[in-house]
């Protein structure tokens, strides 16, 4: 069975299929999404939310199945190529654990502009802009071990804006924290994202996240259900 | 505080550090394996001076010199005849025995004596005889082996050495080569008096090894810091003090040291055996030598447990350990710098009262010389992490690695230089022992005078050998260009035994072989020529009067045999000396064979000057093997444009092994937290890895990660090394001058551990990048 | 929701007009249903046959004549028991979600297709509210807050449900 990828999307998989060791993560999962959309991936833990989200991502290859951004097939990309346009067109956030301990938070939403090769001086000019815009830029100087929750994961959320990507890839954003900070975050995530018309693929079990979507894919058991065609 | 309590909780942390699942147990392993091989060190170190001496012991107690008496034959003597020879490069011990009555002296490790044509060899030798390696030397020792010379009768387990019998030794007593003996050993011995320029250096290189596995030992405890914080945080949660949770780490600790000295036991005798299968600078050992003094053993068991507690508890001194997680005391106070430098300046003037004193007024106090080594070698290590918190504050920030590599230092700048300390302390006492040794090697390195353009290879041959057959089957022999014979004697004006009053040497052979000893005018066999010579004690005018007899001293010693004469004809030409390939000059008489008297043939000392064809393979061996046919105790000689003194040469290799070792071993250690340090990282690098940083980025920061403390580790250690090089070259009184290929050296091996480590750590790495660590499930 | 608990609360602050108060009244809780005159105006009156307001003033403009209602002590004792008094909470023991789940296990339809369908159908809701929060004052946002948390926690329950699907045809089929 092979779905037909909707027309004018930006990121589009069908067929996925990803087996680790004994257990099947992905079992003909699709999935697809348009410029300025934001689409929450649902669905209990376990089911392969996350693995889905690796594969759009181009950091996990799928067994089998196709992976299209932007007309180019992801899963026939080199590992370089792949890396590149993480680095360039997508921006990741994840639960925890993402922040450089030992860099301040200014360096730390700098960080993929440097890897791009962009001076410092300009890069942290950069992240500064995107860190006011998250509300953040009083804690630039701080290191991420000095700031609370709520603080760091906007420093993350900032720092997978500032390279301007067209897909943000968020893996339960909110996870770590309580629902005020949580909800505010994705306030300005995805404000931010609409504004730059990014994509946000946006993994979460919280309903409450999800709402922040404007339509949902639930995966269970490897396989994904497209809510808004499915109705 | 009561002990019973205290005993509670070390015993409790003993039991943490094992029982922590696969990490605690792999943290464990870590600890003891760093302790272990440091205790492996230090218990080869308190082993080696026994070793050593046992090894003296034996080699004394083998020894067949006659010490110049003269004994007559008896019913316990026993003539030996030195027939040391060399193989490959390899020297071997050979002895010909021939008893002289039942009761004549066994030596060490044989059980009977060796008929003639026989012999007993070491299993090294037996070995290598058997080997297709050794079939030249087959030729050359072609004696059938009856025996085994047992362990007492070896200073070495790859010693080459062989025992064989003979016959007809007896009339050739005295030559220097044959010697009748009544017991082996030393009848007197006395305590060879050392050099008090090699005590002190052996001294340092003991210093110079075992400080650096100090400090490794010292950071070894503290693997595995941050998790262990995490821990006495939980511990702190359920309800223990302060005082409790300081004791349970310092139990962990212990456990790691105290499962360290099984290991390092183990090593040692591990590394016992395997020393007895290898050959270091030729040099082996016997595993029974390696048994270290039972008290020393006992100190090291002792010592090292309590280093790790009494570390662990200094460490956690500037540590508060809240129920909630671990506070290092607010922002560790500021790295002050005058109280770090008092420790090498403390060395300096430990040392400096010694300057100028050198080999003659002897005798370096020890414990001052030791006390500011150590004093120098301790403020590397108080000097160093100040140096790369001072430097890693004012890096400025470059490409990402590098930003990202020093800010990592930068936080923990204390830790990196723990690490390298050990590596700084190795590097600096190595560049300054070996400036030391570069410094001294003109005393101890001779130049020697040989021409080694002239001839390569000498062949002595003893007296009563017919020279002119033993030349043409040298001449014979495959790579042998040219054979110089000269045979050597010495003239008196009187019979040796008549008290003569003048003499002067005496030099036979043809013209072309006198032409390398002098600018003859023209010769013909049958000439003679006296030597011109502006040496003052030169007795050769006084001899040289026409019809004058002259006497030739013969082996056997004065009143022996008849003397031989010869009467000095008209016509005695004069010329010219030149350097001989020996780099000598020779004075006295030169002689053709035609010129000789036929009696004289028999009593002068044949050399053979070999001009050989170095393309040939093993050409020395053949020339060995001939000069072997041609009389067992001819002594064959190699020529080398250069000698070094044998006591000077192993310390310098042995330190130079013993700093490379400490290096490997500080590396592993390194590699160890750095491969801790990447695991507790891992969700981070897979994060890095999904926003599309490159791997060359976090591979290259790791680099910088251990090159830029080691980097500066290996700069202090030059300047602190070369100035410990100078002032121990002050004291022995040695123009100062910088041995730069050592430092070079010494740095670069350095260096190479800094690529290894990233290397090593590189495969983990990419592992670790894998997108894994970012599944939360 | 009490009406005539919430004027009283209205009238604490002082005296108001009958026009004022429903005014007041939408203003702060009236966002989905705007209250009507003539409830206002029935609700006053039962108040004022109670004794728990008394008229202030009666207004004679241009237009037709207003009262002016002021609380009485008895008022403010009424509002005072109505605040401490707890809500009974909500049972919702009779779910016509759970219904069509266990009807659908039993006619062998799919369930988890039920339930997806459903989940769609709240997220929608909460999307609106959530898009009404994010453009709305304070006010807004708490209100939509409180229904966002009941959304969230029928669809807990969803998502619990879904968990225990199979158990749940095994114990409805037996």
């Amino acid at each position: 069975m092979t779905t037909p990828v909707p027309a004018g999307s930006l990121l589009a998989a069908r067929d996925l299929r990803k087996v680790y060791g004994p257990t099947t993560a992905l079992d003909g999962a699709a999935f697809s999404i348009h410029p300025g959309e934001v689409v929450a991936v649902m669905g209990p833990s376990g089911s392969g939310k996350s693995t889905l989200l690796h594969c759009l991502a181009g950091i996990v290859t799928p067994d089998s199945g196709s992976i299209l951004y932007n007309g180019r097939e992801l899963t026939a990309m080199s590992d370089a190529e792949r890396s590149a346009l993480r680095r360039s067109e997508f921006g990741f956030v994840f639960q925890f654990g993402q922040l450089v301990p030992e860099l301040t938070c200014v360096e730390n939403v700098a960080l993929p502009l440097r890897l791009n090769g962009t001076p410092r001086k300009e890069a942290e000019r950069a992240a500064l802009t995107w860190m006011e815009r998250l509300e953040v830029d009083g804690i630039r100087k701080k290191r991420p071990g000095e700031v609370s929750g709520g603080q760091g994961q906007r420093v993350a959320v900032a720092r997978s804006l500032v390279t301007g990507p067209r897909v943000l890839f968020a893996d339960e954003p909110t996870g770590a924290l309580d629902s005020f900070n949580g909800e505010r975050v994705m306030e300005l995530l995805t404000e931010a994202a609409r504004s730059t018309n990014a994509a946000v693929v946006l993994v979460t079990h919280e309903a409450r996240v999800a709402a922040y979507s404007d339509r949902e894919v639930v995966v269970r058991d490897g396989k994904s259900r497209d809510m808004e065609r499915a109705v | 505080m009561n002990a019973g309590q205290w005993v509670r909780d070390l015993v409790m942390g003993v039991r943490f550090a094992f029982a922590g699942g696969r990490e605690g147990w792999i943290r464990a392993l870590l600890t003891a394996v760093g302790v272990g091989l440091g205790v492996a060190l230090l218990l080869l170190t308190t082993a080696l001076p026994g070793a050593l001496a046992e090894r003296d012991r034996r080699g004394e107690a083998r020894l067949d010199y006659t010490f110049g008496e003269q004994i007559e034959r008896a019913d316990d003597t026993l003539v030996t005849a030195d027939t040391d020879t060399e193989f490959d490069g390899r020297d071997i011990r050979g002895r010909l025995l021939e008893p002289e009555g039942a009761k004549a002296p066994l030596p060490p490790g044989l059980r009977e004596f060796p008929a003639p044509g026989e012999m007993w060899v070491s299993p090294a030798l037996r070995e290598l005889l058997g080997s297709d390696d050794g079939r030249l030397l087959r030729e050359r020792l072609s004696y059938d082996i009856v025996g085994t010379i047992g362990e007492q009768g070896l200073i070495g387990s790859q010693e080459l050495a062989y025992y064989a019998g003979a016959e007809g030794l007896a009339q050739r007593v005295g030559d220097g080569i044959v010697g009748r003996i009544d017991s082996f050993g030393d009848p007197n011995p006395v305590e060879e008096e050392m050099d008090p320029v090699l005590v002190l250096l052996v001294l340092v290189v003991f210093v110079v090894l075992l400080m650096p596995v100090a400090v490794f030992i010292a950071a070894a405890v503290r693997f595995g810091g941050e998790r262990r914080d995490r821990r006495l945080a939980a511990l702190r949660l359920v309800g223990s003090d302060g005082g409790m949770t300081r004791r349970i780490a310092a139990g962990e600790a212990l456990g790691g040291a105290l499962l360290g000295l099984v290991f390092g036991t183990g090593f040692f005798l591990a590394g016992r055996e395997f020393g007895a299968s290898v050959e270091v600078f030729r040099i082996s050992v016997f595993p029974s030598y390696l048994n270290p003094s039972p008290l020393l053993a006992l100190l090291v068991a002792v010592a090292v447990p309590g280093a790790a507690v009494l570390v662990t508890l200094l460490a956690l001194r500037g540590v508060v350990i809240e129920p909630l997680g671990v506070v290092r005391t607010a922002r560790p106070a500021r790295r002050r710098l005058w109280w770090r430098l008092l420790l090498p300046l403390a060395g300096a003037g430990m040392l400096f009262p010694m300057i100028g004193q050198g080999r003659e007024n002897g005798d370096f106090n020890q414990y001052l010389v030791t006390g500011g080594v150590v004093c120098l070698l301790v403020g590397v290590t108080a000097l160093l992490p100040w140096i790369v918190e001072t430097v890693v504050a004012r890096l400025g920030s470059g490409s990402v690695s590098w930003q990202l590599a020093v800010r990592r230092l930068r936080l923990s700048s204390g830790a990196a230089a723990r690490m390298v300390n050990g590596i700084a302390v190795a590097v600096a006492g190595a560049i300054a022992l070996q400036m030391l040794f570069a410094g001294v090697e003109d005393d101890y390195t001779k130049a020697t005078d040989y021409d080694v353009t002239r001839a390569q290879m000498q062949v002595r041959v003893p007296t009563g050998v017919e020279l002119g057959a033993a030349a043409t089957k040298l001449e014979r022999t495959e790579g042998v260009r040219k054979v110089h014979a000269l045979s050597e004697g010495y003239l008196y004006d009187a019979p040796p035994q008549k008290e003569p009053q003048n003499g002067a040497p005496l030099t036979i052979g043809d013209c072309a072989t006198l032409r390398e000893v002098a600018k003859l005018p023209d010769c013909r066999d049958g000439d003679a020529f006296t030597l011109r010579s502006d040496d003052y004690g030169d007795g050769t005018a006084a001899l040289n009067k026409p019809g004058r007899k002259l006497y030739l001293e013969t082996p056997e010693g004065p009143g022996e045999t008849e003397a031989v004469a010869w009467t000095l004809p008209e016509g005695v030409k004069q010329a010219d000396p030149i350097d001989d390939p020996t780099g000598n000059r020779r004075n006295g008489f030169l002689m053709t064979p035609g010129a000789m008297p036929a009696a004289m043939a028999e009593e002068v000392r044949g050399e053979l000057y070999l001009v050989i064809d170095d393309s040939v393979p093993y050409v020395r061996e053949y020339v060995r093997n001939a000069a072997a046919e041609i009389d067992p105790m001819s002594v064959p000689g190699t020529w080398y444009a250069t000698e070094r003194s044998d006591r000077y040469e192993s310390i310098r290799t042995g330190l130079f092994v013993g700093a490379v070792a400490v290096l490997a071993l500080i590396g592993a250690s390194l590699l160890v937290s750095q491969l801790e340090q990447l695991r507790e990282r891992r969700k981070l690098l897979s994060a890095l890895v999904a926003f599309g940083t490159r791997r060359r980025t976090l591979s290259l920061s790791v680099l910088w990660q251990t090159a830029i403390p080691i980097g500066l580790g290996l700069l202090l250690a030059s300047v602190v090394g070369v100035t410990l090089g100078a002032v121990l070259l002050k004291m022995t009184a040695t123009p100062v001058s910088v041995d730069w290929a050592s430092v070079f050296r010494m740095t670069g091996v350095g260096a190479g551990v800094v690529l290894a480590v990233t290397l090593l750590s590189l495969p983990p790495l990419l592992r670790m990048m894998r997108p894994d660590g970012l599944r939360t499930e | 929701m009490s009406i005539g608990h919430t004027l009283l609360g209205l009238l604490e602050s002082g005296p108001r007009h009958g026009y004022d108060l429903k005014r007041a009244f939408d203003e702060k809780f009236g966002h989905d249903r705007p209250l009507h005159y003539g409830q206002v105006y029935s609700t006053m009156s039962r108040l004022l046959k109670n004794g728990l307001v008394e008229v202030d003033g009666i207004e004679t403009g241009g237009g037709p004549e207003r009262k002016r209602y002021a609380i009485t002590e008895a008022g403010i004792t009424d509002v005072e028991r109505w605040l401490a008094t707890p809500e009974k909470p909500e049972p919702y023991l009779q779910s016509t979600l759970y219904t069509k789940v266990v009807l659908a296990l039993l006619t062998s339809r799919d369930a988890a297709d039920i339930l997806d369908t459903q989940r769609s159908e709240h997220l929608r809701g909460m999307r609106i509210l959530t898009d009404r929060k994010r453009t709305g004052d304070l006010a807004d946002q708490l209100i939509c807050d409180h229904a966002l948390f009941h959304l969230e926690a029928d669809l807990r329950w969803l998502e619990l449900t879904a968990a225990r699907l199979d158990k749940l045809r095994a114990a409805v089929t037996r």
